[in-house]
């Protein structure tokens, strides 16, 4: 034990502090170094098992599913990913498949049920936001572009596209957006139960072909 | 708008007589004639072909962040911790702590916004370890092995200065008050519990709880729910004038490292050599977490009663285990509601019972349509999760016997301990006590040599040596344990 009288020498510094309790082994010895000995043992038994922990967890780590995603046929445009997702404004958009798009004049995506005129006025559309473009191409077909800066992800237009069109129209987590949650905020209260993780290399489910109807 | 602008409206030979959208009943059905008519068909409206040569626009997708850089975060995790060991235990600095908290509060805080968290990985860990299906990324398992195998050799570095959320809440701490003994050991427990509850949730695939309720991240990003931002605003209030007060009462992986940290092979010691018995490191540390010297001997009128009370709680430990354990799976019935499964198949028989009139597209309509799909298959999921929540019950139930029973075993346990020091788990190594330590002043030049041995002369009489800091040594001037160097 040190003692004001024999103080030892102040350690340089840069000495790492002795495993002990003890400084210098002396009268006091057996209950500390039991201790010790314990300690080196649980210390063992510590390792050993965060060792087992680490190569079962390994044993797990397989095809890398990381990302987010809505599965566009389990969706059922319930308007949660509009207000569940951690951010503001959620990372969850519209986004347009349009080759499966039949360009239609009167859109079920785009117009309400009861449109006054087929023009682009704000009380004919669906939109809440006034986030789908809409832009003539040629006699009749009209093209429709989803302006994300406006999209609230509330599936509306979804619901419209996917109930009487060809389902162009569907939900994407956009992954500039998305800050990858450990726990989704919406998949946990999704009511089609469809957000999966997908594997790193294909973040998104695009439709290439209209879902069975 | 006249109907014949809406038989125009798709040109196909096919359905050119074809009214849409005249009224919504006869919208509704020409649809379900559509639907039956394309039951086979893949298009109702097939795209068109662009007489004029239109090209389709392609549909974007903006990639995520590469995955690649998880790895660099947890390379960079790596070198945090290795920095946070060395500045600990060989620079022995708190402002290179400070420092380090920074850097951390700064990246794995407010530019990488939370997730990927140590304190979230160990769901990750465990639902993969209780479910096959369940791919674990390999560095979310790094990030739940690396700060424990650190803390198994050189204590709690991850606290010190590489968690955002304790260097968030270590930076504002600006009035230190000590919480009382009684209310630190009795808080000190609802870590364990709360790691049990989030292991059983996680491990049950019922969602990731710690996460969920995590008061921090949504301050990192600014963004989150109302109730979550709250909670974490008065987190941040309450750390102000209680030290760290979600790693010490509620961090789960906390517990995790406090249990690792107290059979550290090194270990932060407030004096780099021998200790003054001057207390001035007890008042410094804002935790809680430095102990008195002791001499470890049994007093002869206490010790048969110490005995009989030690020898009551081994007994009692087991008895406690089995007895919260039942409690623990009786309550694993009502809490698998937790699980989504569970909720669902509920609310479906609840439907049955007494029906609601939800709204058609409500949430709550369209998940009891998908309940419809397949009641038996969803019934018999919910008792297989139920069953897994009555062992979980158990599971949880006897951990928290068995902390219940380990706190009050190690508060009747005797330690030997020469020198006032950090106790080994409790200490989340953040420096502070080297600043206020005469030895450590000595040791870098900041106090005359003589001041130590002007203490030593007055062991008992406290504060003679620390004249730099007068109001710390008048704090520490109450009475102290007899010194047995004296």
């Amino acid at each position: 034990m040190s003692s004001p009288e024999n103080p030892k020498p102040p350690l340089a510094a840069g000495t790492l502090a002795e495993p002990t309790m003890n400084p210098t082994p002396s009268d006091s010895t057996p209950p500390v170094s039991r201790r010790q000995f314990l300690r080196d043992g649980l210390r063992a038994a510590g390792v050993a098992g965060l060792g087992g922990v680490a190569g079962l967890g390994a044993a797990r780590t397989g095809a890398r599913e990381y990302y987010w995603q809505i599965d566009p046929d389990k969706c059922v445009r319930c308007g949660r990913c509009a207000t569940e997702c951690v951010l503001q404004q959620s990372a969850v958009k519209c986004v347009h498949a349009y080759a499966i798009c039949g360009y239609c004049e009167l859109c079920t995506g785009y117009f309400n049920p009861e449109p006054n005129a087929l023009n682009t006025g704000a009380e004919n559309q669906l939109c809440p936001t006034s986030a789908i473009r809409r832009t003539f191409i040629e006699d009749p077909y009209y093209e429709y572009t989803i302006d994300e800066q406006l999209c609230i992800g509330c599936g509306k237009c979804v619901e419209g596209c996917s109930r009487f069109g060809n389902g162009s129209l569907y939900l994407q987590v956009r992954h500039d957006r998305c800050l990858n949650c450990n726990e989704c905020a919406i998949a946990r209260v999704c009511a089609g139960d469809a957000f999966r993780r997908v594997p790193v290399d294909q973040p998104y489910l695009l439709r290439t072909a209209p879902p069975a109807h | 708008m006249p109907p014949a602008a809406h038989a125009t409206a798709r040109a196909r030979p096919d359905r050119t007589r074809v009214r849409r959208a005249r009224v919504p009943a006869v919208l509704a059905g020409v649809c379900l004639v559509l639907m039956a008519l394309n039951a086979t068909a893949q298009h109702r409206f097939p795209p068109p072909d662009f007489e004029g040569g239109h090209t389709l626009p392609a549909t974007t997708t903006p990639a995520p962040r590469a995955l690649v850089l998880e790895y660099v975060d947890f390379g960079l995790l790596l070198a945090g911790l290795g920095v946070a060991a060395w500045l600990t235990l060989r620079r022995r600095s708190r402002r290179g702590v400070v420092i380090l908290s920074l850097a951390s509060l700064a990246y794995f805080g407010f530019y990488r916004e939370g997730c990927l968290c140590v304190i979230g990985s160990i769901q990750n860990v465990a639902l993969a370890l209780a479910d096959p299906g369940y791919v674990l990324p390999a560095f979310a398992l790094g990030f739940f092995v690396a700060p424990l195998a650190v803390a198994l050799f050189f204590g709690r570095a991850f606290c010190a200065g590489v968690c955002p959320h304790g260097a968030l809440q270590d930076l504002v701490l600006v009035k230190p008050v000590k919480v009382p003994s009684w209310l630190e050991h009795a808080l000190g427990i609802l870590p364990f519990v709360y790691l049990g509850v989030g292991v059983l949730a996680a491990a049950t695939g019922s969602g990731f709880i710690i996460c969920r309720y995590d008061p921090f991240v949504p301050l990192f990003r600014l963004s989150g729910s109302f109730s979550l931002l709250v909670f974490g605003g008065a987190m941040l209030l309450l750390s102000l004038f209680v030290g760290r007060p979600y790693c010490r009462f509620l961090c789960p992986y906390g517990a995790l490292l406090k249990m690792a940290a107290s059979i550290s092979r090194w270990r932060v010691r407030t004096t780099p050599d021998y200790c003054t018995q001057c207390r001035l490191c007890e008042e410094s540390c804002p935790f809680g977490a430095m102990r008195e010297p002791s001499s470890g001997a049994a007093d002869p009128t206490t010790l048969v009663a110490e005995r009989k009370r030690l020898t009551g709680l081994l007994v009692l430990t087991p008895v406690l285990i089995v007895a919260l354990g039942w409690i623990g799976s009786r309550a694993g019935g009502p809490a698998s509601l937790l699980h989504p499964t569970v909720a669902l198949a509920e609310s479906h028989l609840r439907q049955e019972r007494a029906p609601m009139n939800y709204p058609p597209q409500s949430p709550e309509a369209l998940m009891l349509v998908r309940a419809r799909l397949d009641p038996a298959a969803l019934l018999a999921q919910a008792a297989a999760v139920r069953r897994r929540f009555i062992v979980g019950g158990w599971l949880l139930g006897g951990w928290i016997g068995l902390v219940l029973g380990a706190k009050w075993i190690s508060l009747s346990v005797r330690r030997h301990r020469t020198d006032f020091e950090p106790d080994r788990g409790a200490c989340l190594s953040c420096a502070r006590c080297f600043e206020f330590c005469p030895n450590e002043r000595v040791r870098r030049g900041l106090l005359p040599p003589e001041a130590l041995v002007l203490k030593a002369a007055h062991a008992g009489l406290p504060g003679a040596g620390a004249g730099a800091r007068p109001a710390a040594a008048q704090a520490a001037s109450r009475p102290v344990q007899p010194c047995p160097h004296a």
